[in-house]
């Protein structure tokens, strides 16, 4: 059998790739953040304490939810939103 | 050289952050990550896969982007399906916490009956969905069910398998006979560890009944109780088996939740593409209920 086992099954796609590659740096980035310097929960804009990874995982929620209206209410290019979103999670992970 | 507990504690104090805090031991949850990541999260990334592609076998597949998504959202039967779910979770969780919460009251602490008593809640715990889908589908039945056929002689029309108000009052009085039991066990088990002497000391003070449940209880109930809430609301949004068994999802789809609806689309017609955006938009949902309850009641401001 080859080295490496087949992908075939799990049908990717080129965006999907990006977008999984993309969120696992996230994760290894604030995993070495978090080495180099422990966050400790704290209180922004947000009204509960949020740690640097909550804040994360609720910029990917807000993302989500975000996309999900875009989509299901307009008809615009979704990237719009995607840009728009950019700003949301720096906006989350800075002040939140 | 050594650094005392006590010191520590100062540090703590005076900067708001310890001197010698480390995040390395997460490491060390690393293996519970990649087990997680076989069994959940290759096959969710799968799911997205084909959430944005129409795949018509398994070498002819077309990436459509967010089309999927877009149909989805705007099928009035998955919006109808969703408000139906939100509704028999919300009545679910109407109906059982206060009930779990009252018979767990009544119940005798420390008697030669509480063992007895604690076994026959648990009983219908033990019940299979399907049984139980099984048990009130002939219970209920107009011409042969106990339940059904005393109501109707008593003069009240009833028949879930033709009127829709009657199909939803069945399966919620299903769903509170099957968990409701849940609830009450795990309240139990809270006021159980709340010791005699908060009683006496209310009593003296002349507390009510409910002053007592209000400010001696229920706040030693709060962990036990969301624990009991986030188990019913994740129980209730996934319910599929009873519901199927009982009224198939009828009459009409006036009893079709989304875990049914999903179904149809995924396995009953094989659409993957459509199946694995609906599977998804479910799963965020879901996602965003259980965090904000969970956040909101673990941070409750007079912690």
């Amino acid at each position: 059998m080859g080295a490496l086992p087949s992908l075939h099954w799990m049908a990717w796609t080129q965006p999907t790739a990006l977008f999984f590659v993309g969120i696992g740096c996230c994760l290894i980035a604030l995993t070495i953040a978090e080495l180099r310097s422990p966050s400790l929960s704290r209180r922004g804009f947000l009204p509960l304490d949020t740690t640097r990874g909550d804040r994360f995982f609720i910029s990917l929620l807000v993302a989500g939810f975000a996309h999900i209206a875009w989509v299901g209410l307009t008809d615009l290019p979704v990237w719009w939103m995607s840009v728009g979103v950019l700003g949301s999670t720096l906006l989350i992970m800075r002040n939140g | 050289m050594s650094r005392s507990p006590i010191r520590d504690t100062r540090a703590r104090r005076t900067t708001g952050r310890p001197e010698n805090y480390n995040n390395a031991a997460w490491l060390g949850v690393l293996p519970v990550l990649l087990v997680v990541a076989f069994s959940a999260v290759i096959p969710l990334m799968t799911v997205v896969n084909y959430s944005v592609q129409d795949i018509l076998d398994f070498d002819s597949r077309f990436f459509v982007g967010f089309d999927w998504f877009r149909e989805t959202l705007r099928d009035a039967r998955f919006i109808d399906a969703l408000q139906r779910q939100l509704l028999f979770s919300g009545a679910v969780l109407a109906l059982e916490i206060p009930l779990g919460i009252a018979v767990a009251r009544g119940m005798p602490r420390n008697s030669a009956a509480t063992s007895g008593l604690l076994i026959l809640l648990a009983i219908p715990l033990l019940v299979p969905w399907n049984v139980v889908g099984t048990i009130w589908q002939i219970f209920a039945r107009p011409d042969i069910g106990l339940l059904g056929v005393t109501v109707n002689s008593l003069g009240i029309s009833y028949n879930y398998a033709a009127d829709s108000t009657d199909a939803w009052i069945t399966l919620l009085a299903m769903d509170v006979w099957h968990w409701t039991s849940l609830v009450a066990l795990l309240a139990f088990a809270g006021l159980s560890a709340i010791p005699r002497a908060n009683y006496d000391a209310a009593t003296l003070d002349g507390a009510s009944s409910w002053q007592i449940f209000r400010f001696v209880e229920l706040p030693k109930l709060w962990g036990v109780l969301v624990i009991a809430i986030l188990l019913r609301l994740m129980d209730s949004l996934m319910i599929y088996t009873e519901p199927f068994v009982l009224t198939g999802g009828g009459p009409g789809s006036s009893t079709t939740f989304l875990s049914q609806h999903l179904t149809t689309m995924a396995v009953g017609q094989f659409d993957l593409g459509p199946a694995a955006a609906f599977s998804l938009l479910y799963f965020l949902l879901n996602l965003l209920l259980c965090y904000l309850f969970y956040t909101s009641v673990v941070q409750r401001p007079d912690e």
